[in-house]
């Protein structure tokens, strides 16, 4: 069995009185998408926070790439090769598309302590940019102010950005949400490939879309995790229909 | 051209014709105003750095403004007395030539902005502006109780420092050695708004958790910007009290900081040449309200409220509308 990449050992974290993780441990291995599905509120995204460095764990460990980084603050972990999708998009609204990848770029390739060449004329950077850009479909609109883009638009600029980082470890937290039926269908194209170039920890809502993609599901339900295993072995499982997917079918 | 463009070509126009008129006409003290006027431009464009691209609201500059003063009147007082500034670990005498005095200006004023950047952004918010006028304070009355350079009096000098192959008594020639000085650093700063440095500092501003997601560390950027920030209005200092011939701890006072801000905020924060046209604005309104009433900063104040009211912008805001995003 290879060795994963991302090892998640025994994570507990508590607002007060809520136990957003509960004792939560789950790996990533090289080439697979691993999805985490759960109800709203079941902490999936505060468990992304502590992957990504967000947020620390009361407990546990965050193992990256044979090393203990729950030490590491986000930028750090960001360094190392983590490329993080948002729930919320989180962009620099008032600078355009194409500077919004350009700022990914440049902060996985040169940094920003260069001070005198025009960051904008930088080829270097400008090429993984634009080719982050086609990937997601959002070529056309390398020029627009990104607080223009519409809501799903904004999801796509999320997956672009990161792109650019080329991470080692994909964490995407719901990036299809809001996109359409379409949008939805050509990121599923794209994620499907992408797991080739790094493996994507893949928080999402959209039941089709992860039973299509994922290698392995995890079924997180307030904050602990219930099963891990195949779409077959998740869809089988009477724990997770009675706790997630039956909720589905009587809605 | 965009219109932005052609308002900074006029504003550069207008500082060089205006001047020459004065001098045509023989009114030197025409000539002083624009001096005045180009080297709080000056310290603006300091400001601004922090202020407008990085999003630090810096109630401190005055500091930066003051050191640069000071370093200008401790060199310059030296070389009058003839003593020595210190003799160990090594030699360092006064001296009386601008392009060192503006280096030490510049390196102290630099120095003081790290330090107090180190310990202010760590905070945020009102706790930054809080604790950057803190410092300013603290410099103001360290000044004053400070004896050896003139305590409250200040520190004057008697003859205004030289640069080679120039009169700098002749007012037309200092002003154009401080208009140079303004368009070398205008230059600078254009540049810099434009690099990897100045796109990473201006998505800080506008979202942190963004520019950490992509493995860039906001402090380290900030502290960089603020460093150079008040590198730059330390050099404004240098040159604002060559100009009085004069120094004085009011140079470290929370109404200089306030000042500076404000021209900055009415000409337009985060533009180029915003602190351009809100110095010359400022100095304007200085001369023709100063005339008219005591207390024209009442009107400077009504004014201030109507562009943060109204014209969010600035005047520049005003007159070229929605900054556009470079290239
Ligand atoms: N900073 C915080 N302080 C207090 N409570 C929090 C905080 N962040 C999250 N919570 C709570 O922790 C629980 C888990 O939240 P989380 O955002 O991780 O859920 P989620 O699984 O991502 O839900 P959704 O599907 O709606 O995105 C929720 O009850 C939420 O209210
Ligand atoms: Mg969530």
């Amino acid at each position: 069995m290879t060795e994963p990449i991302l090892d998640i050992r025994n994570i507990s974290k508590s607002f007060g009185a809520l136990r957003a993780s509960n004792d939560v441990s789950l790996d990533l291995r090289p080439g697979e998408i691993h999805a985490l599905i759960g109800p709203n509120g079941a902490g999936k995204s505060t468990l992304i926070k502590q992957i990504a460095g967000n947020l620390r764990p009361d407990a546990g460990a965050v193992w990256f790439n044979g090393r203990d980084v729950t030490e590491l603050d986000t930028v750090a972990r960001a360094r190392a090769g983590l490329g993080r999708t948002f729930q919320i998009s989180s962009l620099a609204m008032e600078m355009t598309v194409l500077q919004n990848v350009v700022l990914g770029a440049m902060g996985h390739r040169t940094g920003p302590f260069r001070f005198f060449r025009p960051v904008m004329k930088d080829r270097a950077l400008l090429a993984p940019a634009m080719q982050a850009l086609e990937q997601v479909g959002l070529e056309e609109f390398a020029t627009t102010r990104t607080a223009d883009l519409s809501h799903g638009q904004r999801r796509q600029l999320e997956v672009a950005v990161a792109l650019t980082l080329s991470p080692r470890v994909f964490l995407m937290d719901e990036p299809m949400a809001g996109l359409g039926a379409e949008g939805s269908h050509r990121l599923m194209g794209f994620l499907d490939e992408l797991r080739q170039q790094a493996p994507i920890l893949l928080v999402e809502h959209d039941m089709d879309a992860v039973f299509a993609l994922a290698d392995r599901i995890s079924v997180l339900v307030y904050g602990q995790i219930i099963a891990t295993g195949s779409a077959d072995e998740i869809r089988a499982n009477p724990e997770v229909r009675s706790a997630y997917l039956g909720e589905e079918e009587d809605a | 051209m965009q219109r932005e463009t052609l308002i900074n070509i006029i504003v550069l126009a207008l500082l060089v014709l205006f001047p020459l008129w004065a001098w045509q006409a023989d009114e030197p003290f025409m000539i002083t105003l624009a001096t005045r006027a180009v080297i709080l431009a000056l310290a603006g464009v300091g400001l601004n750095l922090a202020l407008g691209l990085g999003g630090m609201v810096s109630f401190g500059h005055a500091v930066f403004f003051g050191v640069g003063g000071y370093a200008m009147g401790i060199l310059a007082s030296h070389a009058q007395s003839y003593e020595p500034i210190f003799e160990w670990p090594f030699l360092f005498e006064g001296s009386k030539f601008m392009p060192l005095i503006w280096l030490v200006a510049i390196l102290s004023s630099g120095l003081a902005a790290l330090a107090i950047g180190a310990l202010s952004l760590r905070t945020s918010g009102v706790y930054f502006i809080m604790i950057t006028l803190a410092f300013g304070q603290m410099f103001f009355y360290f000044t004053i109780s400070w004896p050896a350079y003139g305590g409250e009096d200040g520190l004057s000098v008697y003859v205004r420092n030289g640069f080679p192959g120039l009169n700098t008594l002749d007012p037309i020639q200092f002003y154009g050695i401080c208009l140079a000085i303004l368009a070398i650093v205008l230059f600078a700063m254009s540049r810099l708004a434009r690099s990897s440095f100045g796109l990473a500092l201006s998505a800080a501003r506008q979202n942190e958790e963004r520019v950490q997601a992509v493995g860039i560390g906001v402090f380290r950027l900030r502290l960089m910007a603020f460093t150079i920030s008040g590198a730059i209005t330390g050099l404004a200092g240098a040159l604002f009290a060559d100009l009085n011939r004069f120094v004085s701890p009011v140079m470290f006072s929370w109404q200089t900081s306030g000042e500076i801000m404000i021209f900055v905020i009415l000409g337009g924060v985060g533009r180029l040449y915003g602190p351009v046209i809100g110095a010359v604005l400022f100095i304007v309104l200085e001369h023709e309200l100063g005339g008219l009433s005591e207390y024209w900063h009442i009107y400077l104040g009504a004014l201030l409220l109507g562009v943060v009211l109204f014209a969010r912008g600035g005047l520049i805001g005003v007159l070229a509308g929605r900054e556009v995003a470079h290239d």
